[in-house]
């Protein structure tokens, strides 16, 4: 079980750390999202795939 | 000060809409099969709506993102490929996707929609034909010139922007603003027209507009404001100065108007789109939303059409609940829809991002970076309310305001939170 973002599709948009703080975190430079966790429980899972539809790229992956 | 009556956008759409009833007999329609339509679908499904579902969208594409069309699939470094909303296809929605097909008129009082292949009777109807490009006034309006709203469009402009061409760009909005950045950066020379004395001011307020104007001096492309347009042919303009602009080609930008047109007569209120209550509903079981949808948002005591991208995705969501919610038997059970608008644009090497509201802002102040340094991070107060924030290639300190934007938070809890500026370079 995990999520990722694939960065060759990520824009920066940042709707992903919209959805789910919790979950994502972006970088200083571009916005460039990526996943800021190591242990991905069943809310965070949830929370990946709610991300992920709000993702204008579908850039997130979302793993079960 | 935290609005008690506020819901985040995901306890608001689930939950309160309860067990779907005998919604397995029920009919769903929804008109138009872009990101609001499609969105609509997905969000109804995973409320748990197991009935007839339909989508009629006029264009014959399956459906496709528009941000890109005046940034990189326009630019030609995105194919196609990449502009599918439903890459993964549209089996587990099961739904009838009716593309090629227009909705023709609309009676209330029947439920029944008619289309240009025929009748479709309905239990509930989500109404999503979206906005068509507004032209330029008669005899100004010339059918050769470019917009840009479909992927035709922007197949047909590619072409046109080639190295060296002179394109001049009516119009300096966000799709003005975008498709003049895509051209220079294909080596256009561009030249923008733009009627206001400064562009997206309604936007973004004087300063911050004046900020974003600046942009396209910076990067090699012309504007001129605050002019009048007497006379165009399919290669040039001219403006009540005397001064004509020649060009390969020309591009209108001028904003969008709703498509409503087929609705008169339906029995629902049209006025600025289609005239909806707090919760998205235009009349029982019928809502409306994205680009063709107006509703109060009480979160800023304002009734607008917000033509962003993520308000059809967020409208979508939210129209889907109170849709369930009337075909359940439990209309009072719809929530309001009282989103932190957001949008972004991408105009050369800038990402513009605000979220919030302007209207009627008392003060904007520039909380980290500077106007000259291509970094910006400002705020915008109603009251002793933080009400905007706006970013220019800052994404993540403008994220970092989400939060307060959404409990409505203080002025001065919004200043506490400003971001320790990084020492140059870190």
């Amino acid at each position: 079980m995990r999520v990722y973002v694939d960065e060759s599709i990520c824009q920066g948009h940042t709707l992903c750390a919209m959805a789910a703080p919790e979950l994502f975190d972006l970088r200083e430079d571009d916005g460039h999202a990526y996943v800021s966790v190591t242990e991905f429980t069943a809310e965070l899972m949830a929370a990946g795939r709610r991300a992920a539809s709000t993702c204008p790229e579908q850039a997130i992956v979302v793993e079960d | 000060m935290p609005d008690p009556s506020h819901h985040d956008r995901v306890t608001n759409t689930s939950g309160a809409v309860g067990s779907v009833g005998d919604g397995e007999r029920k009919h769903v329609v929804i008109v138009g099969a872009s990101l609001a339509g499609l969105r609509s679908a997905e969000a109804l499904r995973a409320h748990g709506f197991v009935g007839r579902l339909t989508i009629v969208g006029d264009e014959g594409s399956a459906p496709y993102d528009r941000p890109p069309l005046s940034k990189q699939y326009l630019s030609g470094a995105w194919g196609e490929e990449k502009l599918w909303l439903r890459a993964r296809g549209f089996d587990e929605l099961n739904l009838d996707l009716q593309l090629n097909v227009r909705a023709e008129s609309l009676d209330v009082a029947s439920l029944a929609l008619s289309t240009s292949t025929g009748d479709i009777a309905f239990d509930g109807l989500v109404i999503a034909t979206g906005a068509r490009p507004r032209r330029l006034p008669e005899p100004l309006d010339h059918g050769d010139h470019a917009v840009v709203r479909t992927k035709a469009h922007s197949d047909e402009l590619r072409d046109k922007l080639r190295d060296g061409a002179k394109v001049v760009v009516i119009g300096a909005g966000f799709i003005g603003a975008e498709v003049a950045a895509t051209a220079r950066c294909r080596g256009c020379e561009v030249t923008i027209l733009e009627a206001a004395p400064l562009p997206l001011e309604r936007q973004l307020g004087p300063d911050m507009a004046g900020v974003c104007a600046g942009l396209h001096e910076r990067n090699g492309v012309t504007l001129h404001t605050g002019v009048t347009i007497v006379a165009t042919t399919a290669k040039s303009v001219t403006l009540a100065d005397g001064r004509s602009f020649a060009a390969d080609v020309v591009v209108v930008g001028v904003g969008v108007q709703p498509n409503i047109e087929w609705l008169q007569g339906s029995g629902l209120t049209l006025g600025n789109g289609i005239e909806c209550d707090e919760t998205c509903r235009a009349a029982p079981s019928i809502v409306a939303v994205g680009d063709v949808a107006c509703w109060p948002n009480a979160r800023y005591d304002e009734r607008a059409r917000v033509e962003h991208w993520t308000n059809a995705a967020e409208m979508a969501e939210h129209g889907a609940a109170t849709l369930l919610a009337d075909l359940n038997g439990t209309p009072e059970a719809a929530l309001s829809y009282m989103p932190v608008p957001y949008f972004w644009s991408d105009q050369y090497a800038t990402k513009i991002q605000f979220l919030g509201r302007v209207g009627g802002f008392d003060e904007v102040r520039v909380v980290a970076g500077a106007a000259d340094s291509g970094k910006l991070l400002a705020l915008y107060r109603r009251g002793d309310r933080v009400v905007g924030a706006l970013g220019l290639s800052m994404p993540r300190h403008v994220m970092a305001y989400r939060r307060l934007l959404l409990e409505n938070a203080s002025w001065r809890e919004a200043l506490a939170s400003v971001p320790v500026a990084k020492a140059p370079g870190a």
